[in-house]
């Protein structure tokens, strides 16, 4: 009884601190997620390899930073100019990775009509190769961003101080995933993108190419998560094995929300960073990652289809 | 220019030429965050030996080397061709080869045939310590050859049999090495009964613990379909590190433990103790590999394996003959379980500590790549594929040529599954129906097992 | 009335909004050879789904009595278990083992009630062994029966349509049932075929004493088939009885030219 009175204790000091910081990283989950919730609706698989979009999309960011950072101190309108540049690469060269995995690990299979076990196999294989060979080349040790602005207090609210950095995240990820929606719900790439989830051979004899629609999907997954990427990695640096973690946390995002649901995973992602931030009053510090996955499987036995169902199709 | 690029002698360059820059690039020298171009300019620029004939740069002796390696299979598919042509010709001679041929590969098939081969090969096998007598490779090939081959044919019995994709394999494995630790008083945890038991007393309870662990895990998992079950593994797997790696007062957190004993025997009049030398060790897991080969193929051949069989092809049908899925997929994963284990008790007798960093997941896709290579489900398949990747991989480690690095495995590893899945999904030596099952699910004449979820055939039936 | 195999009750099946069956009572004599039909969409095959585990109504009951009196009701019970009570089925578009023989797929059905027995498997005992003589001379007794014995090695996927409903059949009775469940048996066969199906499937009955119940849409086959019918339209029994009365109720003649089923509809005037 007393463990739990003082616990409870502990999240009611730091209640508003824990719930910004499990919104902020909501949000990065939310940006995976999609990534795999898309790639879901339009193929029915599980894009195992999601975690190395994650992972390319922090170093190429890394590396934009350290070339326009450097050692200088930006000023204010430099911080923003740099901070747009480097979602943006790191956004672009994720759809760019997620484009190649299309290319390489999922068409051929795609093309024979090959048992979804070759497909999880294949993209596990090009999961593997890539985070060893991106630790091959640019080192297997962390790096730490130059991030291009100072990370002050913004303001405060209920004692719990918003830094710039909560700021940042937030104002990318609603702005990407609000995009993601409109371009999803309005534009003729959401359509048949929708289309191909409902039916993809109906969608083809309605004339939507579904090569080009399903490399469109992987590639605005991907972008998602490149930029994902970069945004955690401004805390922590980048490494080569950076991804499992949070790709896993996503994908249990994904399914808490209803996979092949967009507005799902958006959901489900800021409902599991919250849960997560708030459990550090009842889990230490090592098994903090545990609680993610235990919400994976507690949702995939009391309800599988997740808080608001399956479907890519029927969602937006 | 479109019709240049779509032609398929372009697009078939093309793809060789971007293969052939990976390769370069895959074993060059390494870069790093500050230097993030070096691994790539150095993998063209540097210098390195042609067969020691001359010493020029090294995409030149890539070149060379596609060139040679392109030449050869033209060879042999223009030889190919002429062969046929001459089959067809109705050449006397060469129909003869070609009947002899097929009657051989009929002749290979009977079971007298069959029982001479693995006599042989056992033959070989109890003969090798006497053929290559260097004790450190005597030790590579037991725990990176061995030890591998039982946990390939555990993975096996789940993924080959069964067609569950468990990748938390390693997690069982990690529950046998600690297991044994604990049970011979090695870890902070006081051993059973306070008692510091013989390692040989560890194997059942390592076995029963493991299984116990693969019941629990199975029975609420195994119920969800294929992709979201990998990902529970996989989770499992994680959880199962991170405990072993930040309990420091149960499992010796990540220094783990260096102080498990000598596998040892004392049975009345009878004793044994197995020491440093290697051999001795080579000779009892070359005993388990036999009993698990043994054991793995009349399971195969038995109606627990044709029921496996059946609910990979089409669980709806299996169900309707009164096969219960659940408990047929739990036993799979238990024995998977149990067999990755028993490996744990061998490995952790053997390197006598255990410590995280073996555990990691990447371990089981190693597993997993094994499994794949040689032919999902396919005894003879895993235990040669297991040989062949193992033993190179061995190779590897015995005497690293300088361009390779041991972090770099799993790269490599990881490779190979993409080109298996996308050139031979079935493996390279797979059995006769995994192959039919392959072809028949690509043509769309069966099922694909994978997409079946229990509950989810309820409302796929037309209403 | 422990005669009767099965025992349906007001059975309602719906999946969401869509009722698929409504409030259907039937029953079956034990060694009868009863038939359902009906048009298109009607709630066959989920009233065989039904009866098999597969689905599970939302209302109404299901009892099955097998040849010791003994009754269990079937909804809410596993596929599985009620194949082990004695209830074996084939399925509309045939689903055989393919990638197996056709001797490997009768063996399954053979087998599939006997514990798991994995450590015996594994040392092969003696008991292991009698287990597979058996089966195998069961299997063997069966591909006599259904006619198959010469295509004992085929590989499944590469069988005649006929050929793979008989492997079906003799799959469901290696189970050893008390009723076989057949849906559209004569589906995709020839002329030829449907006469040696028809005269196979009597032959299940009268010397194998299992009851049959058929779903079938070609008419010739079931009113020279069935002793009874029931007549299944939108879910709802519309009209029960034996072939004549059934060729000459107008409720079903209706029925069929309603759901523009015409064909069917003028073979049974």
């Amino acid at each position: 009884m007393s463990y739990f009175s003082s616990h409870f204790a502990t999240l009611g000091h730091e209640f508003w601190g824990l719930l910004v910081g499990g919104i902020a990283n909501g949000f990065i989950y939310a940006m995976v997620a999609i990534g795999y919730t898309m790639v879901y609706g339009v193929l029915r698989l599980i894009n195992f390899a999601h975690s190395e979009v994650f992972m390319t999309g922090a170093f190429a960011s890394f590396f934009l930073l350290k070339f326009l950072v450097g050692n200088s101190t930006p000023n204010a309108f430099e911080s923003v100019v740099y901070l747009i540049a480097a979602v943006v690469i790191g956004g672009v060269v994720g759809a760019l990775v997620a484009l190649l995995l299309e290319r390489v690990a999922y068409r051929p299979l795609r093309r024979r009509n090959a048992p979804k076990l070759a497909y999880l196999i294949s993209a596990i294989g090009a999961s593997y190769f890539l985070y060893n060979f991106v630790g091959k080349e640019f080192g297997r040790i962390n790096l730490s961003i130059d991030a291009p602005y100072t990370n002050n207090t913004v303001f405060t609210i209920f004692g719990a101080t918003v830094q710039t950095y909560y700021i940042v995240i937030f104002f990318v990820g609603v702005t990407m995933l609000v995009a993601l929606d409109r371009l999803v719900a309005t534009s003729k790439l959401g359509r048949g993108i929708r289309a191909v989830a409902q039916d993809a051979e109906t969608a083809s004899l309605m004339g939507v190419n579904i090569d080009r629609t399903i490399a469109l999907t992987f590639m605005l997954g991907g972008f998602l998560g490149g930029v994902a990427g970069f945004l955690y990695s401004i805390p922590v640096g980048a490494v080569y094995g950076m991804g499992f973690t949070p790709a896993l946390k996503a994908f249990s995002a994904a399914v808490l929300g209803g996979i092949g649901n967009l507005r799902g995973a958006v959901l489900g992602g800021l409902i599991l960073g919250v849960v997560e931030s708030l459990s550090v009053a009842f889990v230490s510090g090592a098994y903090i990652d545990v609680v993610a996955f235990g919400v994976l499987v507690l949702v995939l036995l009391v309800r599988p289809t997740g808080i608001l169902g399956e479907r890519l199709g029927r969602s937006a | 220019m479109k019709t240049f690029f779509q032609n398929p002698r372009v697009q078939r360059s093309g793809r060789t030429a971007l293969i052939l820059l990976l390769i370069i690039v895959m074993t060059g020298p390494e870069g790093s965050g500050t230097q993030p171009t070096a691994g790539f300019t150095g993998s063209f620029g540097n210098h390195m030996s042609f067969f020691g004939l001359f010493y020029p740069q090294r995409w030149v002796v890539f070149l060379l080397l596609t060139l040679i390696v392109v030449g050869l299979t033209s060879l042999v598919k223009m030889a190919h061709r002429w062969w046929i042509e001459r089959q067809r010709a109705g050449n006397n001679a060469v129909a003869r080869v070609a009947k002899t041929l097929a009657a051989t590969k009929q002749r290979a098939r009977h079971r007298s045939t069959r029982l001479s081969l693995y006599a042989v090969a056992l033959a070989f096998a109890l003969y090798f310590p006497h053929l290559v007598t260097d004790q450190s490779w005597q030790t590579l090939v037991v725990q990176d050859v061995l030890v591998y081959l039982l946990l390939a044919l555990g993975l096996n019995v789940v993924t080959g049999f069964a067609g569950l994709l468990d990748l938390g394999y390693v997690a069982f494995y990690a529950i046998g090495a600690y297991t044994t630790a604990w049970v011979t008083g090695s870890l902070p945890t006081p051993p059973p009964f306070g008692v510091h038991w013989n390692t040989f007393v560890a194997i059942p309870v390592a076995i029963v613990f493991a299984m116990l662990c693969g019941v629990l895990l199975g029975i609420p998992t195994l119920r969800l379909r294929g992709d979201y079950l990998a990902i529970v593994t996989l989770g499992f797997g994680e959880i199962v590190y991170l405990f072993i790696n930040n309990s420091y007062g149960i499992t010796g957190g990540s220094t783990g433990t260096n102080q498990i004993p000598f596998l040892s025997f004392h049975l009345g009049p009878i004793k044994y103790l197995w020491g440093l030398i290697p051999e001795p060790y080579y000779y009892l897991t070359l005993a388990f590999v036999v009993i698990f080969l043994l054991a793995f193929s009349s399971l195969e051949h038995s109606r627990v394996g044709r029921s496996w069989v059946a609910i990979r092809e089409d669980e709806v049908a299996a169900e309707s003959l009164g096969i219960h899925p659940l408990k047929y997929k739990v036993m799979a994963f238990a024995i998977g379980a149990a067999s990755a284990g028993f490996a744990g008790v061998v490995t952790a007798s053997q390197t006598l500590f255990v410590t995280p960093p073996t555990f990691t997941i990447s371990f089981s896709i190693n597993i997993l790549v094994l499994v794949i290579f040689g032919g999902m489900g396919s005894i003879f398949g895993v235990v040669l594929g297991g040989l062949v990747v193992q033993g190179f991989v061995a190779y590897l480690t015995h005497s690293p040529p300088s361009i390779y690095n041991a972090a770099d495995l799993y790269m490599y590893l990881g490779a190979l599954l993409v080109v298996m899945m996308i050139y031979r999904p079935a493996g390279l030596f797979p059995s006769r129906r995994r192959r039919r099952e392959v072809s028949q699910v690509e043509a769309g004449t069966a099922p694909d097992t994978l997409q079946v979820e229990i509950g989810a055939h309820r409302v796929q039936e037309d209403v | 009335m422990s005669s009767l195999i099965f025992d349906v009750q007001d059975v309602t099946l719906r999946f969401g909004g869509v009722v698929s069956l409504n409030n259907v009572t039937l029953h079956q004599g034990r060694g009868e050879i009863l038939a359902i039909i009906g048009p298109n969409g009607a709630g066959k095959t989920s009233l065989f789904n039904s009866l098999t585990g597969v689905y599970a109504p939302q209302e109404g009951s299901i009892r099955f009595t097998n040849s010791q009196g003994k009754s269990m009701s079937v909804i809410g019970k596993k596929p599985f278990r009620v194949s082990a009570a004695g209830v074996a089925r084939t399925f509309q578009a045939s689903r055989m083992f393919s990638a197996m023989t056709t001797f490997e797929n009768i063996k399954i059905g053979a087998e599939s009630h006997r514990g798991l027995g994995v450590v015996g498997a594994m040392l092969k005992g003696p008991a292991t062994r009698r287990d597979e003589h058996r089966s195998d001379k069961r299997t063997r007794e069966l591909l006599e029966f259904v006619g198959l014995t010469a295509q004992a090695n085929t590989i499944a996927a590469s069988l005649s349509y006929g050929a793979r409903r008989r492997l079906e059949i003799a799959r469901g009775l290696a189970t050893q049932p008390e009723v076989l469940l057949l849906d559209e048996p004569a589906a995709g066969t020839n002329p030829a075929e449907k006469i040696e199906l028809a005269e196979l499937i009597r032959r299940v009955r009268d010397e194998m004493g299992v009851s049959i119940l058929l779903i079938e849409h070609d008419m010739k086959l079931v009113m020279s088939l069935a002793e009874r019918l029931y007549v299944l339209n939108f879910g709802s029994v519309i009209a029960e009885g034996t072939p004549d009365e059934i060729r000459s109720n107008p409720v079903v003649i209706e029925a069929y030219l309603g759901s523009a089923d015409t064909g069917v509809a003028e073979e049974t005037k």
